[in-house]
């Protein structure tokens, strides 16, 4: 059965595997600590950047909020950045100083923050030539997301680059792009950058389909 | 960069379910209201992803039978259906995704979660923990031996319980290949009824999530398997990309 607003495939492409929500025990696969499982010998975590990598170092923290205002304490979130110099580094290796790729999770402690211990990334250039301003990419999965919703993070320092990112002006509403600013605070002299994110309603995150 | 001559075939986003699906109640309050913005132009922020091939993993990383008794010092093997998952993993023209990262995670024969957040009254398996991960070899196959899921009440409707499943993640060659779904099992009555498989619109799209029983893999005398293959999106080449 098509579905009226499916895109056109032709009957040799196989569809793709349907997506699934990762739901409230997601940690048991992708976040063991959390979920008070032993850790195995190497496991894909949130420190992106050992201290000896190049770049600033950086934390990144926020929280999940949902549609009622309230904490989304089971979400797990990926992250994909460039290095300092605004490369992709996809080998992933715990034996290098940095890695492009991470995870984090919000839980059901505290203030139930995701972090991630990283080096502020680099901008990077878009096929076309255009720069894009730097960025961290998101995904959110949890309990209740049925297909993870894809986002970025921008740096509010960085009021120029935004300024001309070919990706935040392809957001229609100037007041959305503000949901993709993380803001600046510093803490015990660490730089740390602020992002929360609004699954729904006001102020609600922006998120890309790609 | 290289990664900018890739394309990634279009999500079908009525083929995957809704985010809005007020039959599963929790998606009520996590669904945007808003648009995604499609970024119409992808760059190598999204056209490229981590390979793992680096990542150590344990010798029993994917052998759900062992690998949590050893590190708690059981003897005894886990209780339950002795089974093997195992599938390939190809785009959607067909082509492996070789050395790929594909994890899973899942109930015990009971329906319990190793979790701390898990309570329902069906007890732990002091040799079962429900975590397995693997790459796929050359030619796009991924294996785990596991335990067969139980399924599990959840608080939904009055009386809601999840059919069999395990949950399946495989990063495929980019994060747009990221994907995480739930593999069932073929015949299971309660499929058609569960409030999460139902968000899926589109009969067809259920199918692409159930494990086949394959008597042909299975090991006589010691394990059935369930053969699920994973379907990432398919990667074009761009020719003609500047007008």
């Amino acid at each position: 059965m098509q579905q009226p607003n499916s895109v056109g495939t032709h009957d040799l492409m196989l569809r793709e595997t349907a997506s699934q929500t990762a739901g409230p025990y997601v940690h048991i696969g992708l976040a063991l600590d959390v979920a008070g499982l032993p850790e195995r010998d190497e496991e894909i975590w949130n420190q992106l950047a050992k201290p000896e990598a190049d770049g600033e170092h950086i934390e990144v923290v926020g929280q999940v909020i949902d549609g009622n205002g309230d904490l989304v304490r089971d979400a797990l979130i990926e992250a994909w950045q460039a290095d300092g110099q605004g490369q992709y580094q996809p080998a992933f290796d715990l034996q290098k100083p940095f890695n492009s790729f991470g995870r984090t999770a919000t839980t059901a402690v505290g203030d139930s923050e995701w972090t991630l211990t990283t080096v502020k990334p680099g901008a990077v250039t878009r096929g076309d030539g255009k720069t894009m301003a730097p960025h961290i990419n998101l995904a959110i999965f949890a309990r209740g997301v049925n297909i993870q919703l894809q986002t970025r993070l921008y740096f509010e320092d960085e009021t120029d680059a935004n300024a001309a990112c070919p990706v935040l002006s392809a957001i229609e509403s100037p007041a959305r792009r503000q949901t993709l600013i993380a803001k600046r605070e510093e803490a015990d002299g660490k730089v740390r950058y602020r992002l929360d994110i609004r699954l729904q309603g006001e102020g609600e995150t922006v998120f890309f389909d790609f | 960069m290289q990664d900018d001559n890739k394309r990634y075939v279009e999500r079908d986003r009525n083929w995957h379910p809704p985010a809005y699906a007020p039959g599963y109640k929790t998606t009520v309050a996590r669904s945007p209201s808003q648009a995604l913005v499609s970024l119409q132009r992808p760059s190598v922020s999204e056209l490229s992803g981590p390979d793992f091939r680096a990542l150590r993993m344990g010798p029993h990383d994917n052998d759900l039978l062992m690998n949590y008794r050893e590190g708690q010092g059981q003897d005894a093997l886990p209780i339950g259906e002795r089974i093997i998952m195992f599938g390939r993993v190809v785009d959607q023209y067909g082509k492996p995704v070789p050395h790929t990262l594909v994890e899973m995670w899942q109930a015990n024969a009971g329906g319990r979660y190793r979790h701390k957040k898990d309570a329902y009254l069906a007890p732990l398996d002091p040799s079962f923990g429900g975590v397995g991960r693997c790459l796929t070899d050359d030619d796009g196959w991924y294996r785990f031996r596991t335990i067969k899921p139980g399924p599990y009440p959840w608080p939904n409707g009055i009386n809601t319980w999840r059919p069999a499943h395990i949950h399946v993640s495989v990063m495929g060659p980019s994060i747009s290949t990221r994907l995480i779904t739930q593999m069932y099992f073929e015949g299971d009555p309660l499929i058609p009824i569960c409030p999460i498989v139902q968000t899926i619109n589109d009969p067809d799209a259920v199918e692409t999530m159930i494990g086949r029983l394959d008597m042909a893999r299975s090991r006589p005398m010691d394990c059935l398997a369930y053969r699920f293959d994973l379907v990432v999106r398919g990667e074009l080449q761009t020719y003609f990309e500047n007008q």
